[in-house]
């Protein structure tokens, strides 16, 4: 009896060394399997707004991921400003409007086509529609185009920052 | 100690120190398999032959295959087609294995299903079956990863994004299993490993259960007859070989089965040599760019029924339908309510719920195949429900099923 008791105190004891053991190890795997700091820091990407066309989608790149840039005619501006949920997402630098958004649908990640004379984007994945402001017009895609963290300054526009537009923007629900 | 006298052969040698003989009996010999069996029990052999042809095969891939984003689809297309000796030749058997591995692993599930495999003492044949099933997947899934084609890149994006949860949308769980914002260096590198180390040892592990489930409940029968495998093995041994039930592993079932497998071995290699395209994407040809989706993005043939589960419905409920289609196989022996463990034909309303559900997932395959356009949107639709209401069924029509 005494001797099952002081084994089965070791077996306890082992089993906390163990304990602690597995529970650090875990923690390791976790931590290697992070994306590097180097990645993290993958920097910010700076757009001159000045450059655009109308109604032309011109793709550009921040943090591997593609990023739609859409100027806002005049009359595609006033439609939008007909529709509340349309102008929430423009943003508005100098006098014109734009379309920002990362171009993955929010479904599962496709890259949406964007056709000019409907002013309207496609995936072609499953299906899923959004107008010209990224707003999401046909399901399967469960949220407009999201809005990636920006700032405006001046002329230009600083992706990976957050200002206040893009904050309010956040807050208000427009983006995630 | 054991006592250890002067050997008088090679083979008295290693007997004395690893017992061969006995092992060969309780492997070989002496492990009996049902006479009353067709040819669809050799789908196992013929599976562990497919699981060795894609280890050698990836061996020699593996020497020359470089997991670096810039290299990697030069040194599968270029490297490895064009400069290795017979490079194409392992990478033909590799691919068509690959592909062919899941079409027995579907006729080897669906012959366990027929028959009533899963029950009455084989529950872990089968929850081991499935979980070879999920680690094959798995492998195969990162195994397509590595050519790093444009079907590699989007197939990753879109299957690491299912992890974010629909509406949980959680973005850091995917960047955690990518290592970046977007499948890269990061995550090429871990699917690589896990494609050549991780998830062959766990396969490996799991044949290995997958095995020892059998010894106790034995091998199922064409009748789903409960054999007394003592009296009819000692039947055999007495040299009643006519009237046993039984025969040895090896090398009477051995014999039939090697057959079966030089049969299927014929068909794979026609395939390798003649028919390797059909396990090789067209786009997958195009290297990965991460700022142009192809027009169409499906998976492999043997994951497009669970994909259209997925496609017709809103993120959400969609994923909720997918992860449904992934487990609900897992409990199929507790989802089974009749005790009878024979063919389908003669269980009344299960005849009807297997065939129903093979059809199904027939047309759920040629429906994922398809663009997302009408009417194979509302086909796959219904086809959808229809899995899911026939598993919701199942418990309810065996329940009342006859004693057969
Ligand atoms: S990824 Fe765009 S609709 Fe599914």
């Amino acid at each position: 009896m005494k001797n099952s008791s002081r084994r089965g105190f070791m077996g306890k004891a082992f089993g906390a060394v163990a304990g602690v053991g597995a529970v650090g190890a875990l923690y390791a795997m976790k931590r290697s399997w992070d994306p590097l700091p180097s990645v993290k820091a993958a920097g910010f990407t700076t757009l001159d707004m000045s450059a655009y066309k109308d109604n032309e989608l011109i793709t550009e790149k921040w943090r591997g991921k593609p990023i739609f840039v859409l100027k806002q005619t005049k009359t595609m501006a006033e439609k939008a400003e007909a529709n509340p949920k349309d102008i929430e997402r423009l943003i508005k630098v100098g006098d014109s409007y734009f379309m920002v958004c990362i171009g993955l649908c929010t479904h599962l990640g496709c890259i949406p086509g964007y056709n000019s004379d409907e002013e309207s984007f496609l995936c072609a994945c499953h299906g899923g529609m959004y107008d010209f402001t990224g707003e999401v017009t046909k399901a399967p895609p469960p949220r407009g185009l999201d809005i990636p963290p920006f700032k405006v300054d001046g002329n230009k526009l600083v992706l990976g920052e957050e200002g206040p537009e893009y904050k309010k923007m956040k807050e208000t629900g427009v983006t995630l | 100690m054991a006592h250890f006298t002067k050997a008088t052969s090679l083979h008295d040698w290693l007997n004395q120190r690893l017992a061969v003989d006995t092992l060969r009996r309780v492997l070989a010999t002496e492990y009996w398999i049902p006479k009353n069996i067709n040819f669809l029990w050799a789908m196992g052999m013929v599976l562990a032959i497919t699981f060795a042809l894609l280890l050698v095969s990836g061996i020699f891939l593996l020497m020359y295959y470089q997991p670096n984003v810039d290299l990697a689809f030069d040194s599968v297309n270029y490297t490895i087609m064009q400069e290795v000796g017979y490079g194409w030749l392992w990478r033909h058997v590799h691919g068509v294995a690959a592909s062919v591995v899941f079409l027995i692993i579907y006729i080897h599930m669906f012959t366990g299903i027929y028959y009533g495999s899963y029950k009455k003492g084989r529950e872990m044949i089968w929850i081991s079956g499935m979980l070879l099933f999920v680690a094959f997947s798995a492998e195969a899934f990162s195994g397509y990863m590595l050519p790093w084609g444009q079907m590699s890149y989007w197939a990753g994006m879109v299957i690491t994004n299912l992890f974010a949860g629909g509406s949980l949308h959680a973005d850091g769980l995917v960047e955690w299993i990518r290592g970046d914002y977007v499948p890269a260096q990061a995550f090429l590198n871990r699917f690589f490993m896990l494609h050549v180390l991780l998830i062959p040892l766990a396969i490996i592990g799991l044949i290995g259960l997958h095995f020892g489930a059998l010894r106790i409940p034995h091998v199922n029968n064409q009748d789903g007859e409960e054999i007394d495998f003592e009296a009819e093995a000692a039947k055999y041994k007495a040299g009643d070989k006519r009237s046993s039930k039984v025969i040895a592993f090896v090398n009477d079932f051995m014999s039939k089965d090697m057959m079966v497998v030089g049969i299927y071995l014929i068909f794979f290699f026609y395939l390798v040599f003649f028919h390797y395209d059909f396990a090789m994407d067209p786009v997958n040809f195009d290297p990965a760019n991460g700022l142009k989706t192809p027009t169409h993005i499906y998976p492999e043939w043997y994951f497009l029924w669970s994909y259209e589960i997925l496609r017709p419905f809103s993120t959400n409920v969609g994923l909720i339908a997918f992860a449904f289609a992934q487990v609900i196989f897992f409990l199929l022996p507790f989802l089974d309510r009749s005790p009878n463990a024979v063919p389908a034909s003669r269980r009344g309303l299960f005849k009807y719920w297997f065939w129903a559900m093979l059809i199904d997932m027939i047309i759920l395959t040629a429906m994922g195949k398809v663009p997302p356009v009408e009417p194979f949107g509302t086909i796959g639709f219904y086809a959808a429900l229809t899995f899911i209401g026939l598993w919701i069924a199942l418990p309810f029509i065996t329940m009342f099923e006859k004693k057969a």
